[in-house]
């Protein structure tokens, strides 16, 4: 990273994420990060953005950062409070355009790991396992993935356990295994930059690298090969505004920002 | 049908729809009658060694924490839990040697608290076995097939992946799309416990706020512990039946404690007790500190009246009132 920014890396993190959301689109939301930036996309750009958490909250316009996917914050002034259910269900269905995944491991098809490292039944770390995220890796027309220490143990040629689909062995390879036609990753965003997927290929591409960020830095934090494209652009940069938003009226305590 | 794939996670909690009929109607009455009785009472009589249990609620949120102290006081052993987005219940039962085997949609954490180091060390250690991986939308979707008396429900998620490797779902070929599709068996916990905002003496509960999978998990559930912040009448549920989401004949025990979701949030009424939830995380870094905590708030508290006044008594619940209602604001808090 360059030297000090009037940001830290978690605001650069959220406020990419926020970008990439659409008003007038819904985004199926984890704990932390995918929180603030969903409720900056509503504060910002994207008013009219319907958030779903999978403990049932549909819609709310929190006044409050939550704590947890299923706890009051995620019910203040929306439009249901339903269940689980109801929420996967209507995921399923093609209800989610947007969800967002956090993960320890990812390879270059977008597969994430989120249950073990090392042996399964033996394990070196347990991890909590997918929650909701095998679910929301394949219901979400698009999902977003927040990863915040890019590296070559995190961007791994083969993770140790696959949790949630990206495109599984390449092209095809969600349809053949059964999951939705129009699904699957869309975005990673790091500490170093943003990717998307190639369509070809389906695999990790390049689109965007953060201020002061090089592509040698990039491939250096990878075990895998990344795609890069003759143009790079530089990632969206926090605007004062985002921040003061961020800063007073998302996560005035710095809980999941820091400060 | 072909079979594509066969899990090789351990099924659990599943019966013969035939059989699971058989047992609704020996062991479910349709009679109206009071079902009132201590937590203590209610666990002695229906959570046995060995039985698979699950737990409402979501998180840290509306968990009936007054079975599970419960559980654990009584020394209930070789329980298999459901991780359903477990959190201070799980951690806290296996650390206290109850649960020692899981099937696993999300456990072994306190989402964004960090990772449970207690629950952690016995997985690590062998001590607590997981036998099966599932997602949450797969859990709760095994109530729901259990609920509708059905041996499975089929569903899109869980292709393709590990997850569903070591589930103890099968994946096969759709006889009308022709694509792959995911089999979710149907289970029925032996007990679970759900803690809700009021109940008659009879059982017909109402929750105010989101549900998340107590509708189905209610319903599946072979014997079902409801505890609940106040008993009521049962003319103030006939007055608005709309908002009865769990009804009489599918509850074995009535139990009113207030407070005793704490240390979780009860929607509504109070927040999450994130001192409470610190002091466990920072104990439980080794065996030693979460026996301390087991002993300071469980095995030398009689009942839950005395671990509330533990905890911090009125004062703290006066606290997580105003905090619940936005009157108190958030505070940061190390969990390290």
């Amino acid at each position: 990273m360059a030297a000090k920014t009037r940001y830290n890396l978690r605001e650069l993190l959220a406020c990419n994420g926020s970008k990439v959301l659409e008003n007038k689109k819904s985004v199926f939301v984890g704990t932390g990060l995918p929180m603030i930036a969903s409720m900056l996309a509503q504060k910002t750009h994207a008013p009219d953005l319907f958030i779903i958490f999978e403990a049932g909250g549909l819609g709310p316009l929190m006044k409050e950062l939550p704590i947890s996917v299923g706890d009051s914050r995620t019910i203040c002034r929306a439009i249901s409070a339903s269940s689980m259910h109801d929420v996967m269900s209507l995921s399923q269905a093609g209800y989610a355009d947007y969800g967002f995944l956090g993960g320890a491991q990812m390879d270059m098809y977008g597969n994430l790991n989120t249950t073990v490292i090392g042996d399964h039944d033996k394990p070196k770390v347990r991890l909590p396992g997918s929650g909701g995220a095998n679910d929301v890796g394949s219901f979400s027309n698009k999902t977003i993935y927040i990863i915040a220490n890019q590296c070559k143990r995190s961007f791994v040629n083969k993770v140790d356990f696959l949790t949630t689909a990206g495109y599984l062995d390449g092209p095809g390879g969600r349809e053949r295994a059964g999951l939705a036609r129009e699904s699957g990753p869309y975005r990673v965003i790091t500490q170093l930059a943003v990717y998307g997927f190639d369509d070809k290929t389906k695999r990790l591409k390049l689109i965007s690298l953060h201020p002061g960020v090089s592509v040698d830095e990039v491939k250096q934090n990878s075990d895998f090969e990344i795609l890069i494209p003759d143009e790079v652009e530089t990632s969206y940069v926090p605007s004062e505004n985002d921040l003061r938003i961020l800063r007073q009226e998302i996560d005035p305590t710095g809980i999941v920002l820091g400060k | 049908m072909q079979i594509l794939q066969e899990g090789k996670g351990e099924l659990v909690g599943w019966h013969d729809p035939d059989e699971a009929r058989e047992w609704v109607l020996n062991n479910k009455s349709r009679e109206l009658k009071d079902k009132a009785m201590s937590a203590k009472e209610a666990v002695s009589k229906f959570v046995h060694d060995g039985d698979f249990i699950a737990s409402g609620g979501f998180g840290h949120i509306r968990v009936s924490m007054a079975v599970v102290y419960e559980i654990i006081r009584q020394k209930k052993r070789n329980l298999i839990m459901a991780g359903k987005t477990a959190v201070h219940d799980i951690d806290i039962l296996v650390a206290s040697g109850c649960v020692n085997r899981a099937e696993v949609a999300y456990s072994f954490g306190h989402e964004l608290r960090g990772l449970s180091p207690a629950s952690r060390r016995m997985v690590e250690s062998g001590r607590c076995k997981v036998i099966a991986e599932t997602s949450n939308a797969a859990y709760q979707w095994r109530w729901l097939a259990g609920m509708m008396g059905l041996p499975f429900i089929p569903s899109r998620n869980l292709l393709g992946t590990d997850t569903g490797k070591y589930s103890s779902c099968k994946v096969m070929r759709d006889p009308f799309s022709g694509k792959p599709i995911n089999l979710i068996p149907a289970a029925y916990p032996d007990v679970a416990f759900i803690h809700v905002h009021r109940c008659d003496i009879y059982g017909n509960a109402q929750i105010d706020g989101h549900l998340v999978e107590d509708f189905e998990l209610s319903r599946c559930a072979r014997r079902l512990i409801i505890t609940t912040e106040k008993v009521v009448d049962n003319e103030i549920i006939r007055r608005e039946p709309w908002k009865t989401s769990i009804p009489f004949f599918v509850v074995d025990a009535v139990v009113e404690i207030p407070y005793s979701a704490h240390p979780s949030e009860m929607p509504g009424l109070y927040w999450f007790d994130e001192e409470h939830i610190a002091e466990w995380l920072k104990l439980s870094r080794t065996e030693e500190g979460a026996d301390e905590y087991l002993q300071k708030y469980v095995y030398s508290v009689a009942n839950f009246r005395d671990y509330l006044e533990a905890c911090g008594g009125a004062k703290k619940l006066d606290y997580l009132k105003k905090r619940e209602s936005y009157k108190e604001p958030m505070k940061t808090i190390s969990y390290k």
